[in-house]
């Protein structure tokens, strides 16, 4: 077993590891901390499969954007220092069972599958053929997703200021805020 | 890097979806199953990167999808912040079995 192999074993450790962290922890705040580790150890498997672009474009926006957004909002919406309560036994039961059937079949598929033709070729990414390939018009260019996608963030940038702005008039009366107004 | 076979790596993004789906199963709370909803999308990235390694390293495609994925992925949880800010304001709980207008 090589050193990188090591590597690859410890990574995916890691990252399984805080994932199951992420999705159990009792402290809501502690599980966007353990989020924030996941997706670090992701972005380390990226670097390890020698995608630096993609490595740095995970870490600039889920690291640096989507946890802090996160994190914010767990700020604005309760108290970070409480437990949850906990899920009840049956529902933990129910969801191991389909988690690890739906595993178990997937695993089966893969071996079943094999991939044995599929060795690791040199694989160099330069990130000069990314920009040209993603502003190309021919026929394997990305330019229409990449104007789309473009529109699509404008819309939820729009979207996101129109739904989380505050306005009195458009205030939905419920049964917890209707005493106070 | 050719002894780690390709099997593994998808042994690793699948237990990551798993891990994930078992997030969005047992919380009742938005933002963690937001969260599980990340873990998710993440272990797809993987997948596309590892087969554009391992099955075609002369194309890019892989890489695109996986960039294209994330973009969407950040809008789509600013959303789901906005929406969920919003829902605390009129309800003063994030918890989806409190959210029930829409419920027949």
């Amino acid at each position: 077993m090589s050193a990188s192999a090591i590597i690859f074993y410890v990574i995916a450790a890691f990252l399984l590891g805080t994932g199951i962290l992420a999705v159990t922890a009792k402290k809501i705040f502690r599980a966007a901390i353990w989020l924030l580790l996941s997706l670090v150890g992701i972005a380390s498997l990226y670097f390890w499969m020698a995608v630096e672009f993609v490595a740095a474009v995970q870490i600039i926006v889920y690291v640096g954007g989507i946890v802090v957004l996160i994190i914010f909002s767990i700020f604005l919406t309760q108290q970070s220092g409480r437990e949850m309560p906990g899920p009840s036994l049956q529902r933990i039961i129910f969801s191991l069972l389909a988690v690890v059937f739906g595993l178990a079949f997937t695993h089966k598929l893969i071996i079943d599958h094999g991939f044995d033709n599929a060795v690791s070729q040199p694989f160099k990414v330069a990130v000069s053929d990314i920009g040209l390939q993603m502003l190309s018009t021919t026929e394997h260019g990305y330019i229409l997703p990449f104007e789309v996608v473009s529109m699509l963030l404008l819309a939820a940038m729009v979207g996101c200021i129109v739904i989380a702005m505050k306005s009195k008039q458009t205030t939905i009366p419920s049964p917890q805020n209707t005493e106070e107004n | 890097m050719s002894d780690v076979p390709l099997s593994h790596i998808l042994f690793v993004s699948t237990a990551l979806f798993f891990i994930g789906m078992y997030g969005l199963f047992t919380r009742r709370n938005l933002i963690t199953m937001l969260m599980s909803i990340e873990l998710m999308l993440n272990s797809v990235n993987i997948n596309f990167v590892a087969f554009n390694k391992y099955l075609f390293p002369q194309n890019l495609e892989g890489i695109f999808f996986t960039i294209f994925i994330i973009t969407i992925a950040a809008a789509e949880a600013a959303i789901a912040i906005a929406i969920i800010i919003n829902l605390y304001r009129s309800h003063q709980s994030i918890d989806v079995e409190d959210a029930t207008e829409l419920k027949f």
